[in-house]
Formats: structure tokens, sequence, C-alpha cells
């Protein structure tokens, strides 16, 4: 399973696939300020086009992509961003993740910035949830059997 | 010891239950959040945060430090795989060399 399959369909499909659920995940992302979505369900399909990859192209040509170490510094980034976005409201003069301090940065008004406010954080909420998914997914995938370890065995 | 753990647990559904019963009727427009929290949100949404989905001003706004909390969850959560997962894998690994 954690090696290239040779299912020409199989691939072919998942690669005309790849580029409609990043763009779909995005705009999940993007439009949550006017219809369902947000972070956490852009987050998600994002994250299940690496596992579509992982069961098309195997685990190898994944981590060429998304390895495990990126996943888990891109978490922690996404944390960061929505923390950095709540001290940024402190520094301002405002409470913890009160968007409306943003607005003496950004130059527009406060209900504006609260609105792009909002749409930082939920960027925030999707790399973690994207990068979190994958690490899980990957822990999970490699678990039963130890690939460092074959690999300097071959 | 068994039968002590099952009365314990009845008992303690059966208060949680019962607590239960005070609480305001499902979606009851008379209730204290219908009354005070929530038009205040739809009214003032638009206005506050130039957002048109109540959701999402709601979600990442108005309780924007309860979401926080929910990545932060999240964020644990990962972590504690990668802990369990891949120490439980090293050690096997050491145990076959």
């Amino acid at each position: 399973m954690t090696r290239d399959s040779h299912d020409v369909i199989v691939k072919t499909l998942a690669r005309l696939l790849m580029p409609f659920m990043v763009v779909f995940a995005l705009y999940v992302v993007m439009h949550g300020h006017h219809s369902p979505g947000g972070g956490f369900q852009g987050g998600v399909i994002l994250a299940a086009g690496f596992v579509l990859l992982v069961i098309s192209h195997g685990l190898e040509q994944t981590r060429k992509r998304m390895s495990e170490k990126v996943a888990e510094i891109i978490s922690s980034i996404g944390v960061l961003i929505y923390g950095g976005i709540g001290v940024l409201c402190l520094i301002l003069g405002g409470n913890y993740l009160d968007y409306g301090t943003l607005s003496k940065l950004l130059r527009v008004t406060p209900a504006e910035a609260r609105s792009l406010g909002i749409l930082g954080v939920e960027i925030g909420v999707a790399l973690a949830v994207m990068a979190v998914m994958c690490t899980v997914f990957f822990a999970i995938f490699t678990a039963g059997e130890s690939s460092q370890d074959d690999r300097s065995v071959k | 010891m068994k039968i002590l753990s099952l009365m314990t647990v009845f008992l303690v559904g059966a208060a949680l239950i019962y607590g239960t019963l005070d609480m305001p009727k499902w979606g009851d427009p008379q209730s204290p959040a219908s009354t005070h929290v929530s038009p205040y949100y739809l009214n003032h949404s638009l206005e506050d945060t130039a957002t048109p989905n109540v959701v999402t001003s709601v979600l990442a706004d108005y309780r924007g430090y309860d979401t926080f909390g929910e990545t932060v969850v999240i964020f644990t959560a990962g972590m504690a795989c990668i802990l369990l997962l891949k120490a439980g894998r090293k050690r096997r690994g050491n145990g076959h060399v």
C-alpha cells in the first residue's frame, strides 16, 4: 500500500481531481464570510487531497510534497497565526482577539478590520487542521511498519 | 465492585437527566439565550464585523477565544498522535536490533 500503485485509472483520476479539490478547499476557506464553510471545513478538504494522493501515488511520492516534518511545522504555524493575530490586537491596544484594533494597521473601518481579522484567523485554522489531519493520517498509516528501518535494510 | 460502579453510573446519569429538566426547551423563543444574545448577534453582526454569515462572525469574532481553544485542541491531538505512534515504533525497532 505504501508503494507506488500501477493502476493508471486511479492515478489519472487522482491527478484530475486534485486541483479541483485544492481550489474548492480554498473557496470554502475564503468564502466562509458569505456561505457555509470556514477554516475547519476547508482544512479537512485540503487534507483529503493529500489522503487521495497517498492512496493513488503511494507514500513516497506524497512525502516529496508533504513530509511529516513539514506537516508538523505547518500545524504549529497555523496555531501561531491564530494566537499571533490575538497578540497583535493586544499590542495595538485592544483586548485579545479584538480585531477592531487592527483597523489602525490596515487603514480600514473597524468593521472591515474585523472581517479581515476573521479571514486571517480562518486561514490559521485551515493550515492547522490540514497539517494535523495529514500528520495523524501519516502516523496511523506508517504505525504498523517501520519505514526508516526497511530503507536502511534495503 | 462491578455492581457498585454500575450503580454510580446510573445515579450520576439520573442526576444529570434530572438537571436537564430545568433547562429551557429546545428552540424555546422565551429562553434567555434567544431573548438576549441571539437577537444582538443577528441585529449587529453586519455592522460590527461586515460579515454577512452570522455563524462565521459568532464563531471567529464574538466567540473567537473559544475557537482558538478548539484549534489548540486539534493541534494537541495531532501532537499526541505523533508522540504515541512514533515513540512506539522507535521502541519496537530498538527491541529488534
